[in-house]
């Protein structure tokens, strides 16, 4: 009786233990927990003041910023910007999921997932299945590293960034910020879905502490409202 | 007792067994499902939340026409009169007040399932109690409270909680409406240390679409008190039989986001396309430049 129990018990946690192994033998595509891709347009409703208009120099409400950083801010030139061709500045991934934009999420291939912005024209990549071999050129959206979490969740972890602002009027990120965020899927009311998108931006030359957002979407049937339009630093 | 009577105990016996481990396996896979909300959670306030700079502020909020008219016609004032000093504010104010929360939790003694899950009280928020026993909502006509009534389960690692019976409140201090028809959905995400609400709220009256918003939390371990000190109200200048109000189209406080942020005054007062990527576009440059 004892050793039939104990076959038992084994078989039973061997079986309980199958979904999982088969997942982490899966593509991140094939083993999404949910569905992530279509288009989503972002709800502004909140923080307007600083997102859909750009906010005039010295209006810094919240962030929690070095002194290094407000003496930055503070010599924020929009023109010299787009002077210098870095008016793509605050489309970084430390910040593009905060602008009022459409976002269209798809595959690339099995392990990497496709986020593109209608608003400064940006494509961030999640890669699922590696590690950055070598640093390589940094760029607004850096590298992006992916992963499924027990709770349904896509956690992002990326890193190379090219320095940008958190927002339009110039408050900065350094090269050496690191993003997280976290994306979650929820139902709305009366049909239809919720993307909130929880970002953590750790940044100790800049940011006295990790500044910590989340952003609200709603998923649209198609894209007849994807309306492309590049960076502008005003 | 014979061999078949041994046989066939012996067979109940490993049935049992089996069935034990599989009722195990089910009760644990089920507990592993959910994750500790219980807590301190620090606010981080790296978001404009309450809203509350100016008096016609209503950016974000997808007011209706009738929301609109209510919000316009509040004065801040009111707040002076004794009988509204200490009137607080509804479960809303969770996810945009300065303050953390503190979660916990009761829990049945005999069968060790939580009962309830209670988000403490500040000075001007009633504790909010989210009851996790199955138990249904009230009749429709039952009491409104600022809290109101609300339950909850899990989903997977989430927890959601649906709020109704609130009484005729605040969607943000400065005015903007909220009827007793208002009601709350909470989405309770933990990441880590990191605990993200997001809230769906819903009001058939004063909203014309649902209005989202979140809130992120940072796991603390410094305590947080489970409620704040007492209200106490007191003379502040308000006569007796007064309300201060703005009579439609009187509101003197109405261009002030525009003067002082350059926000157009559609969005000040809250109409709900400007809360969309298209309106930016709408925006006359000059407002853009700062």
């Amino acid at each position: 009786m004892r050793v039939f129990s104990i076959a038992a018990l084994v078989t039973l946690l061997f079986v309980a233990a199958l979904p999982r192994a088969a997942a982490q033998d899966r593509s991140a595509k094939a083993s999404a927990p949910v569905e992530f891709t279509g288009y989503w347009v972002a709800v502004v409703t909140k923080d307007w003041r600083f997102r859909m208009v750009t906010p005039r120099k010295g209006d810094y409400q919240s962030v929690p910023m070095t002194q290094q950083a407000r003496k930055i801010a503070d010599a924020w030139d929009p023109k010299a910007d787009e002077a210098s061709g870095d008016q793509c500045k605050a489309y970084g991934a430390a910040a593009i999921m905060r602008l009022p934009a459409r976002f269209h999420i798809t595959w690339q291939d099995d392990n990497t997932l496709r986020v593109e912005s209608d608003a400064g024209m940006q494509t961030r990549l999640f890669h699922f299945d590696s590690q950055p071999l070598s640093p390589g050129a940094r760029s607004w959206q850096g590298y992006s590293m992916a992963q499924w979490q027990t709770s349904a969740s896509l956690k992002v972890a990326t890193i190379n960034l090219r320095s940008g602002y958190l927002r339009k009027n110039g408050v900065p990120y350094s090269e050496n910020a690191a993003v997280t965020e976290y994306f979650d899927i929820a139902p709305l009311p009366g049909g239809g879905q919720v993307l909130l998108v929880t970002t953590i931006v750790d940044d100790p030359r800049y940011l006295q502490q990790p500044f910590i957002v989340s952003s609200e979407f709603k998923k649209e049937a198609d894209g007849s409202k994807w309306d492309p339009t590049p960076c502008t630093s005003k | 007792m014979g061999p078949n009577a041994l046989h066939l105990k012996m067979s109940r016996s490993n049935l049992m067994i089996v069935g034990a481990v599989f009722l195990c396996l089910f009760a644990c896979l089920s507990a592993a499902a959910q994750v500790e909300i219980t807590g301190s959670w620090a606010a981080r306030n790296h978001e404009f939340l309450t809203g509350d700079g100016l008096p016609v502020d209503f950016t974000g909020i997808p007011l209706s026409d009738e929301g609109r008219i209510r919000a316009l016609s509040y004065s801040e004032s009111q707040l002076s009169m004794v009988e509204r000093q200490c009137q607080g504010w509804p479960a809303f104010y969770l996810v945009q007040g300065p303050f953390g929360l503190k979660i916990w939790s009761e829990t049945d003694p005999l069968k060790g399932n939580v009962i309830s899950y209670t988000i403490g009280a500040w000075e001007d928020r009633a504790p909010l109690t989210i009851w996790m026993d199955g138990r249904p909502h009230p009749s429709k006509y039952a009491e409104h409270t600022r809290a109101g009534f609300t339950t909850g389960t899990w989903e997977g690692n989430t927890l959601v909680a649906y709020t109704t019976h609130m009484k005729a409140a605040f969607l943000r201090k400065t005015g903007a409406p909220s009827s007793d028809e208002a009601t709350m959905t909470l989405r309770f995400y933990r990441h880590g240390d990191i605990l993200t609400v997001l809230a769906i709220i819903e009001d058939p009256i004063y909203l014309a679409e649902p209005w989202i918003l979140s809130r992120s939390f940072q796991l603390s371990a410094t305590s947080l008190p489970p409620t704040g000190p007492p209200c106490l109200t007191t003379y502040e200048g308000s006569t007796a039989q007064t309300a201060p109000h703005y009579l439609p189209e009187k509101n003197p406080f109405v261009d002030e986001m525009t003067t002082k942020y350059g926000v157009p005054r559609d969005a000040a007062i809250g109409k709900p396309e400007t809360l969309y990527p298209e309106y930016r576009k709408k925006i006359p440059p000059a407002r853009l430049v700062p």
